[in-house]
C-alpha cells in the first residue's frame, strides 16, 4: 500500500486550449460506476501503482490511507474522512438530537421540523432510558439494528423486553466473531421505535431511495437528484409476523435472500410513478407539501453534521437517503448511506444510476467546463448553497412561504440529456463571448 | 298499503324511464322497455328497501289518507330514495335490448346476422375444445373440490396469493388476441356477391373488396357522424388531460373543474356523473366519479355476496383459476408499473369467475356461455352446468382489464364491483364476434376505413411492405389500450369511454396514433420496423390525438 506522505495527482497536464485534459482515475467497484468512468471522454484508468487524479474508493481504503496521502489541489475523492458521523445510525441520531436541542433554543418552529426520525436509543449506553420509555408504551414494536452493518444483517423486531434479554445472552456473543473486521465502535446497537403504519400500495410496504450529492460542507453545498425509486417489500405487510424479517426490511439486498424473491420482478417504482400515484390519490397540494417535507430532512440532516465533518475541498460524497412514508403522509428518515448500491437490477435501474453518476461527474467538473453558477446540471438541482436556493420565478410574495422554495423537483419530469446539451451550449457561447470581448 | 306502494313504485320508474328515452322511439317500445326494467327491478334489494321506506313514510302521523300517494312520493324524494332509484334505472337502461318483435326467436334477437352467429358458435366450440384437451393432457378436472386443509391454506394466504408460485408451466392460455384476429378476418358474408360476379380469391385485385383484413360490410359511422357523437371533443371545449397541464395557470380550468367535480360527487346522480366524465375527471376525484357514473353501490349485502363468492373459490378449484394465475404472472406481473397490484388481481378475477350474475349479459350478446357436463353424464342436459360459472373464459391479457382500476380503488370489494360493471358494460364486446355497432368487428372495420380515408398512401405503403395495420392495432383494441398507454393517459381515455358510453373511441385513437407516427412509418421498409415504430406508446397524449382526428382535418 502507500507509504506516508505520498503525493497524489502529480503530472497532471495543464489544460491545453481546445484539447481534452486527460484525467487519470481509479475505481474500486466493478459496476455502473466503472462503466460510466470508462465511457467518459478524456478519462483514463490508472493502473496499479500509477498516480491518479480521481478515485472512486471504498470506505475501507479511505480509512486506511486518507491520513497518509497529500493530494494536489485538483484531486477528487468520493468520500469525506469522517462521513460516518452521518451514516452510522447511532452517530446520526446523536447529531440530530443535538441539532434539535440547539434549534429549540433559537426557534421553536425550526426545531419542530426536526421530528423526522423515530425515537431512538443507543445500546448499551442508553439502556436504562430506553427501558423507561419502553415501559411507558407497552405493546409497541421496536426494531434493533447494529450500527455498522448494512444490507439488513443482524436486524430484528421485538415487542417484549425479554426478547432482548435473550439476545443479550446469545446474539451478542455470536456476532463477536464478525466484529473483528470492523472498528471498535461496532458493539453498539440502536433500538428504534418501529413505524407500524407505513403507507401501503397494493398492500405492500415500500421505502424511498433518494440521492443527494454534497460537494462541500463549509460552506454547505448540496444537490438533489430528481429521480430515485421506491423499493417494495415482496410480501404483504402485517405486524403479526414479526419474525419474518423479509416482510419488514425492504432493502433490495435483503430481498435477494428471501425464498420467494424473483430478481426478474424488479420490485421498484420510479419516483415519477410514485408521484403520479400519490397525486391521483391525495391531490397535488398534499403531495407537493410532502416533497417539501423531504427537503427539510436533507437539509437538517446535513446541517446537523456540518461542523463535525472534516471538510476537505478534495472530497465530495453521494449519499443514498432511505426514507419511509407513513399512512398520514409523514416522512421518516431511516438511514443515510455513504456508499449506496451502484449495482443495477435491471435496465431501467442501470439507466438511472448511470445518469446519476454521469451528472455527478459533471458537477464535480474535473474538466473545468462549468461556471460554478449553475442551478441545474442534468437531473441534479442545487438544493442548498450556503443558504436555500430558490427556483427561477420566486418573487417577493413567495418568499414568505415555505422555507425552502423550490429549486427541488423530486419525481418531476426529467429530460437530462436535453438539459445537458443546452447547458453545455450556453456555457460555450458564454465563453466564446467572453473571449471575443 | 303494500299494493299502493307497488303502484307508486311503478309510477316512479315510469317517469324516469320516459325521461331518458329518445323522443322518436315508438310508444310501444317505450312501454316495453319500462316493463322490462320494472320486471328486472322487481324483487331486487332496492325494491324491498323502497317499499319499506315508503311504508315508513306512510306511517308518519303527518300524512293524510287523502293525499297519501303524493305525500309518500314527496317524502321519498326528500329522503334521497328517489336518487337511488333513478341511478338504478339509469344503470339498467344501459343493458336494455333494443326490443324487437316478439315473434323473432331469441337467438336472432341476440345476433341478427346468421353468419356472425355461426362464426361465434364455431369460435366458442374451438375454445372449449382447446380447454378440454388441456384438461385431458394434464389430467386435471375442470373443477374439483378442495380438501379441507387446502381450503384453510388458501384462506390464510388470501391477501397475498401473489407469493404463491404454483407450477404453471404446463398451462397455456386458451387463446391470445392474435388467434381471435385470425378468426375475425376469415368471416365472410355468404350473401355477398361482387358485382363482377366471379369468385376471385385474390381479393386485393378486386376493387370492391376491402383493402384491410376485415372482409364483412358492417355499417360504420362516418367521420361526420363521429363528430356528432363526440361533439364535446371539439376544439372550443376545455378538457382534462389537455387544458389542465402545468403550463396553464391553474385557475383557468383546473380549479373550476375540481370545484365542479366536488359538486357532482355530492349530488350523487349517475347521469350527471357520466356526462361529467366526457371532459375528463380530475385525478383526485376519478374513483368516486366512476363509481357514481357506473351506478355501483357497495352496500352491506354486496359485501356479503363477495364473501359468499370467496367461499366458492375456497371450496372448489377450477381449471380456469390456473389460467387466471398464469395470465396474471405472464402479463401484469411483468409490467413495471402494475406488478404491485398482483394480489388484488387474484382477489378480483377468481371471484369474478364465480359470479353468476355476469350471465345476464349473455342475453344481449351474440355469445353463449360454455357448458360442461358432470363427469360421466356427457350430453345429458340435466347434468349440464355453465363453466366457468360466469361464462367467461379468460384469454391471454384478460387481467389487464383490471389492472388500471387497481390504481383507483384499494379496497378489493369496491374494486371488484367497479370492474364487474366495466366488464358487463364495455369489455365483453371486445372479444365476442358480433355485428353490434360497438362490437370488436365493427371497431376493426372502423379503424381500417378511417385510416384508409385519412391516409390512403400510408395504408397502401404498409400493405405493400407486408404489414396490415390492423395486425398491430388489434391488440390495442382488444385490451382497450391497457398496458400500452401510460396509466394516466389510459385513465383519461377510459373517462371518455365511460362518459360517452361508447367504445368507438378506441379505433379513433388507434388511427390517430398511426397518423401521428406517419413520417416514420412511411420510411420503414419491413414489418419489424413498423412494429418497432409502434411498440412504445407510453409517451403519447390521448386527448390531443383524439381531437386531431375528430376535429382537426
Amino acid at each position: 500500500m502507500m507509504s506516508k506522505n505520498v503525493r497524489i495527482g502529480r503530472g497532471y497536464q495543464k489544460k491545453i486550449a481546445g484539447d481534452h485534459r486527460v484525467i487519470r482515475y481509479r475505481c474500486a467497484l466493478n459496476n455502473v460506476i466503472s462503466d460510466m468512468l470508462k465511457q467518459r471522454l478524456g478519462w483514463v484508468e490508472a493502473k496499479e501503482g500509477e498516480d491518479w487524479d480521481f478515485y472512486w474508493c471504498d470506505v475501507g481504503w479511505l480509512r486506511e490511507n486518507f491520513d497518509h496521502i497529500y493530494m494536489e489541489e485538483h484531486v477528487r475523492i468520493c468520500h469525506f474522512r469522517n462521513h460516518f458521523e452521518l451514516t452510522r445510525k447511532n452517530l446520526m441520531v446523536k447529531n440530530l438530537k443535538r441539532l434539535k436541542k440547539q434549534l429549540e433554543r433559537e426557534s421553536k418552529s425550526e426545531s419542530a421540523k426536526c421530528d423526522f426520525f423515530p425515537m431512538t436509543y443507543e445500546l448499551p449506553s442508553e439502556y436504562h432510558i430506553f427501558v423507561e420509555e419502553f415501559k411507558k408504551n407497552p405493546g409497541t414494536v421496536w426494531i434493533m439494528k447494529p450500527i455498522a452493518k448494512s444490507q439488513g444483517k443482524g436486524i430484528f423486531l421485538f415487542r417484549r423486553l425479554k426478547d432482548i434479554t435473550e439476545w443479550k445472552k446469545e446474539g451478542y456473543r455470536v456476532n463477536a466473531d464478525e466484529r473483528k473486521e470492523e472498528t471498535k465502535d461496532v458493539e453498539t446497537y440502536i433500538v428504534q421505535r418501529y413505524l407500524g403504519n407505513p403507507y401501503l400500495i397494493g398492500g405492500k410496504k415500500f421505502d424511498l431511495r433518494i440521492y443527494v450529492l454534497v460537494t462541500s460542507y463549509i460552506p454547505l453545498k448540496a444537490w438533489l437528484y430528481r429521480d430515485g425509486f421506491a423499493r417494495f417489500s415482496n410480501t404483504r405487510f402485517s405486524l403479526d409476523s414479526i419474525d419474518d424479517s423479509y416482510v419488514h426490511l425492504t432493502n433490495v439486498a435483503i430481498q435477494k435472500t428471501a425464498p420467494d424473491y424473483d430478481p426478474e420482478k424488479g420490485c421498484k417504482w420510479s419516483l415519477q410513478q410514485l408521484r403520479h400515484y400519490l397525486t391521483a390519490k391525495h391531490g397535488y397540494e398534499s403531495v407537493e407539501e410532502m416533497f417539501q417535507q423531504m427537503n427539510e430532512i436533507f437539509i437538517k440532516s446535513l446541517q446537523s453534521v456540518q461542523k463535525t465533518i472534516i471538510n476537505d475541498k478534495h472530497c465530495f460524497e453521494l449519499y443514498g437517503y432511505d426514507i419511509l412514508l407513513d399512512s398520514n403522509l409523514k416522512l421518516w428518515l431511516l438511514e443515510v448511506n455513504a456508499s449506496p448500491s451502484l449495482t443495477a437490477s435491471n435496465q431501467e435501474d442501470y439507466d438511472l444510476k448511470f445518469g446519476l453518476l454521469d451528472d455527478a461527474m459533471h458537477i464535480i467538473d474535473m474538466e473545468g467546463r462549468m461556471t460554478g453558477k449553475e442551478k441545474r446540471v442534468g437531473n441534479f438541482d442545487l438544493m442548498w448553497s450556503d443558504g436555500p436556493v430558490y427556483a427561477e420565478d420566486a418573487t417577493l410574495d413567495t418568499l414568505g412561504g415555505p422555507s425552502y422554495a423550490t429549486n427541488t423537483f423530486l419525481g418531476c419530469h426529467n429530460d437530462r440529456k436535453r438539459q445537458l446539451i443546452q447547458l453545455f451550449r450556453t456555457i460555450q457561447s458564454k465563453k466564446a463571448a467572453a473571449s471575443h470581448s | 298499503m303494500l299494493r299502493c306502494c307497488n303502484k307508486h313504485f311503478f309510477r316512479l320508474a315510469l317517469i324516469f324511464v320516459k325521461f331518458w328515452l329518445r323522443m322518436d322511439s315508438k310508444l310501444d317500445n317505450v312501454a316495453k322497455t319500462i316493463d322490462d326494467i320494472v320486471k328486472q327491478l322487481n324483487g331486487t334489494t332496492l325494491h324491498t328497501q323502497l317499499k319499506r321506506a315508503a311504508q315508513h313514510e306512510g306511517e308518519k302521523s303527518s300524512v293524510q289518507l287523502s293525499s297519501l300517494k303524493s305525500d309518500v312520493i314527496q317524502s321519498l324524494k326528500l329522503s334521497g330514495w328517489e336518487k337511488l332509484l333513478r341511478n338504478e334505472v339509469f344503470r339498467k337502461m344501459h343493458s336494455v335490448q333494443n326490443t324487437l318483435d316478439q315473434a323473432i326467436p331469441f337467438e336472432c334477437q341476440k345476433e341478427p346476422l346468421m353468419y356472425m352467429r355461426k362464426a361465434q358458435a364455431n369460435w366458442e366450440r374451438r375454445i372449449l375444445k382447446s380447454m378440454n384437451s388441456m384438461c385431458t393432457e394434464l389430467s386435471i378436472p375442470l373443477s374439483r373440490k378442495r380438501p379441507a386443509d387446502e381450503q384453510r391454506d388458501l384462506l390464510h394466504k388470501w391477501n397475498e396469493m401473489g407469493t404463491d408460485e404454483p407450477d404453471l408451466s404446463h398451462f397455456r392460455p386458451v387463446y391470445a388476441p392474435k388467434d381471435f384476429l385470425e378468426v375475425i378476418t376469415s368471416i365472410r358474408n355468404p350473401n355477398y356477391c361482387s358485382l363482377t360476379g366471379s369468385e376471385i380469391d385474390d381479393r386485393s385485385l378486386n376493387f370492391e373488396s376491402h383493402w384491410g383484413l376485415i372482409q364483412v360490410s358492417l355499417q360504420v359511422p362516418s367521420l361526420a357522424e363521429l363528430r356528432e357523437i363526440f361533439a364535446e371533443f371539439s376544439l372550443s371545449n376545455a378538457h382534462v388531460g389537455l387544458d389542465d397541464s402545468p403550463d396553464f395557470p391553474s385557475d383557468m380550468f383546473q380549479n373550476e373543474r375540481n370545484k365542479l367535480a366536488k359538486r357532482v360527487i355530492d349530488e350523487k346522480r349517475s347521469p350527471i356523473a357520466q356526462y361529467f366524465c366526457r371532459r375528463g375527471c380530475p385525478s383526485g376525484f376519478r374513483a368516486d366519479l366512476w363509481q357514481i357514473a357506473l351506478g355501483v353501490t357497495v352496500g352491506h349485502l354486496d359485501v356479503l355476496k363477495y364473501e359468499q363468492m370467496k367461499g366458492y373459490v375456497l371450496q372448489h378449484d377450477l381449471l380456469v383459476d390456473s389460467l387466471i394465475y398464469k395470465d396474471v404472472k405472464l402479463t401484469s406481473v411483468n409490467d413495471d408499473y402494475y406488478f404491485v397490484f398482483e394480489d388484488y388481481l387474484y382477489q378480483v378475477l377468481l371471484i369474478f369467475s364465480r359470479d353468476t350474475s355476469v350471465l345476464e349479459l349473455f342475453s344481449r350478446s351474440s355469445a353463449t356461455p360454455p357448458k360442461s357436463y358432470i363427469r360421466g353424464k356427457l350430453g345429458l342436459e340435466e347434468f349440464a352446468v355453465v363453466y366457468p360459472p360466469n361464462g367467461v373464459i379468460p384469454f391471454h391479457g384478460f387481467s389487464m382489464y383490471v389492472t388500471p382500476l387497481c390504481y383507483l380503488y384499494s379496497e378489493p370489494v369496491r374494486l371488484y364491483y367497479v370492474f364487474r360493471e366495466f366488464y358487463v358494460r364495455f369489455f365483453h364486446r371486445l372479444h365476442v364476434i358480433s355485428s353490434h355497432p360497438q362490437g370488436i368487428v365493427t371497431l376493426c372495420l372502423l379503424f381500417e376505413s378511417l385510416l384508409q380515408s385519412f391516409h390512403p398512401t400510408l395504408f397502401r405503403h404498409l400493405q405493400d411492405i407486408g404489414c396490415q395495420p390492423l395486425k398491430i392495432a388489434f391488440k390495442w383494441l382488444v385490451r382497450a389500450f391497457s398496458g400500452y398507454l401510460s396509466t394516466d393517459q389510459l385513465l383519461l381515455l377510459w373517462d371518455r369511454i365511460l362518459g360517452f358510453n361508447n367504445l368507438l373511441l378506441l379505433p379513433v385513437l388507434a388511427v390517430a396514433i398511426f397518423l401521428f407516427r406517419q413520417t416514420n412509418l412511411l420510411l420503414v421498409t419491413n414489418v419489424a420496423g413498423v412494429e418497432a415504430s409502434l411498440s412504445d406508446l407510453s409517451t403519447l397524449q390521448v386527448i390531443p390525438l383524439l381531437q386531431s382526428v375528430l376535429f382537426h382535418s
